[in-house]
């Protein structure tokens, strides 16, 4: 037993099954974003790929390669996008470095 | 209400769906029937100088399935005497077979536009040097796979060195006016998955291949076709040494688009084998899945009256034709 099982992600909408009012709203909201506009559905895929990867969600893994591949992107594009994802996240947690910096200053003669 | 379907089922060996393909269009009132017979397609056998991965025929160098002159004869009677408008020939490498150029320049005589599935690397084969003048001669639509426009890919699905081998192809065809404006040679090239997944849509590659192509290559093509995996044959087998069987079989009847059935290459074309047998199309042909009963069963004994709005024999392979923007022969059949 695993906490997080590939066929739970078909399973998604059983989480409807309390306050269905709640989830029809998500998935109309969600089922939009994902729609050609200013950006095309395969930028939006990307989009999503890099976020999954920065979220470490597995179900959006998974759902956002496939969709990266049906829309046409190849393992370079993709890969380009999870290192984007990555290299925030890794910026992200650098500039704290600086908060560490003061709270050290702070304390320090 | 759903009508009565004169449909009848019979699943490939071993292919599981969550429901069935009959039961899908009766689900949404739909009866599926042939429409005019305007196509003839011919598959010349298995023999192929490739053997790629996801190859619906199961073709390669070691297969010995091909038609004979005499078959060929039966084939070129049946044109003649019911004028197809289009003849369009595949295998296998139908190159290959002996008689290919003979059905080639029989077709064209009798007026038949002729189509050729290509693989492009047939024509470093010793005696096929000269297939690039032969197609423009007899001004012949050649219809070549190239996955992608990448190496890896490519060479991935269809074997190493498959790649470089087919963008010189391609220049070659160029070379001699295909794909390239004012000819009226028409070059254009399918692209598969190269996996368990749906193709892009149809759109948006080709205007990825186009830049792709011509940018890192100086190619020119007509169009692209996205053709959906058929989960038959050598593929089939992929998806299940790979476990996506079950997923990919679930990814394909939850896409099924309603409004791809009117464009089904079925409903316009009758497909025979090398042996002369008559199909619905190629992938019932390599299932063995013939026409009716009731119909005639051979090229020799073709009848257009009784084929035209014939009820067409499906199975659960048939999902990857109505999957999302649908696939045929000349590719995305809905938007």
């Amino acid at each position: 037993m695993t906490y997080y099982e590939e066929d739970d992600l078909q399973r998604f909408s059983e989480v409807g099954k309390h306050r269905p009012d709640l989830f029809e709203k998500f998935m109309t909201w969600y089922q939009a974003c994902q729609e050609d506009g200013a950006l095309s559905r395969r930028e939006k895929a990307l989009i999503g790929l890099a976020v999954a990867h920065a979220l470490q969600c597995p179900y959006c893994i998974d759902s956002y390669s496939q969709s990266c591949l049906e829309s046409g992107s190849n393992m370079e594009q993709m890969t380009e996008a999870i290192h984007m994802a990555s290299a925030i996240r890794g910026g992200a947690s650098l500039i704290h470095g600086l908060q560490a910096h003061k709270s050290v200053n702070k304390v320090s003669m | 209400m759903p009508q009565a379907l004169p449909i009848v089922e019979r699943a490939p060996k071993h292919l599981r769906a969550p429901i069935s393909f009959e039961g899908k269009l009766a689900a949404h009132g739909i009866e599926l029937r042939a429409s005019v017979v305007n196509t003839l397609q011919i598959n010349v056998g298995k023999l192929c100088n490739q053997a790629c991965k996801h190859c619906h025929v199961d073709a390669s160098p070691t297969r010995t399935e091909i038609m004979t002159p005499e078959t060929a004869e039966q084939v070129i009677a049946a044109v003649q005497k019911f004028r197809f408008a289009t003849v369009d020939i595949t295998g296998g490498a139908p190159e290959l077979n002996p008689s290919f150029r003979y059905l080639v320049r029989e077709s064209r005589a009798l007026g038949s536009h002729v189509i050729v599935r290509h693989n492009l690397t047939v024509m470093y084969q010793r005696g096929q040097e000269d297939l690039p003048e032969f197609f423009r001669d007899h001004s012949l639509e050649v219809v070549s796979s190239l996955p992608y426009f990448l190496e890896q890919q490519t060479d991935a699905q269809r074997g190493h060195g498959v790649f470089d081998k087919s963008v010189e192809a391609l220049q070659r065809l160029n070379a001699v006016g295909y794909g390239m404006e004012g000819t009226g040679l028409v070059l254009n090239i399918v692209y598969n998955p190269v996996g368990a997944f749906l193709p892009p849509p149809q759109t948006s590659i080709e205007a990825d291949f186009k830049y792709e192509l011509m940018t890192r290559h100086g190619i020119s093509f007509n169009h692209l076709f996205t053709i959906t995996n058929m989960p038959i044959k050598r593929f089939l087998d992929y998806l299940r040494r790979s476990g996506n069987e079950e997923r990919y079989m679930q990814k394909l009847v939850e896409a099924f688009n309603p409004t791809t059935i009117e464009g089904l290459m079925c409903r316009n074309l009758v497909s025979v084998d090398w042996t002369g047998k008559l199909y619905d199309c190629d992938f019932n042909q390599m299932l063995e899945l013939g026409v009716a009963q009731s119909l005639p069963q051979t090229i020799g004994e073709f009848d257009p009256e009784k084929f035209s709005s014939r009820g067409i024999m499906t199975g659960p392979h048939c999902f990857g034709c109505t999957a999302g923007s649908g696939s045929s022969c000349g590719g995305a059949v809905a938007p």
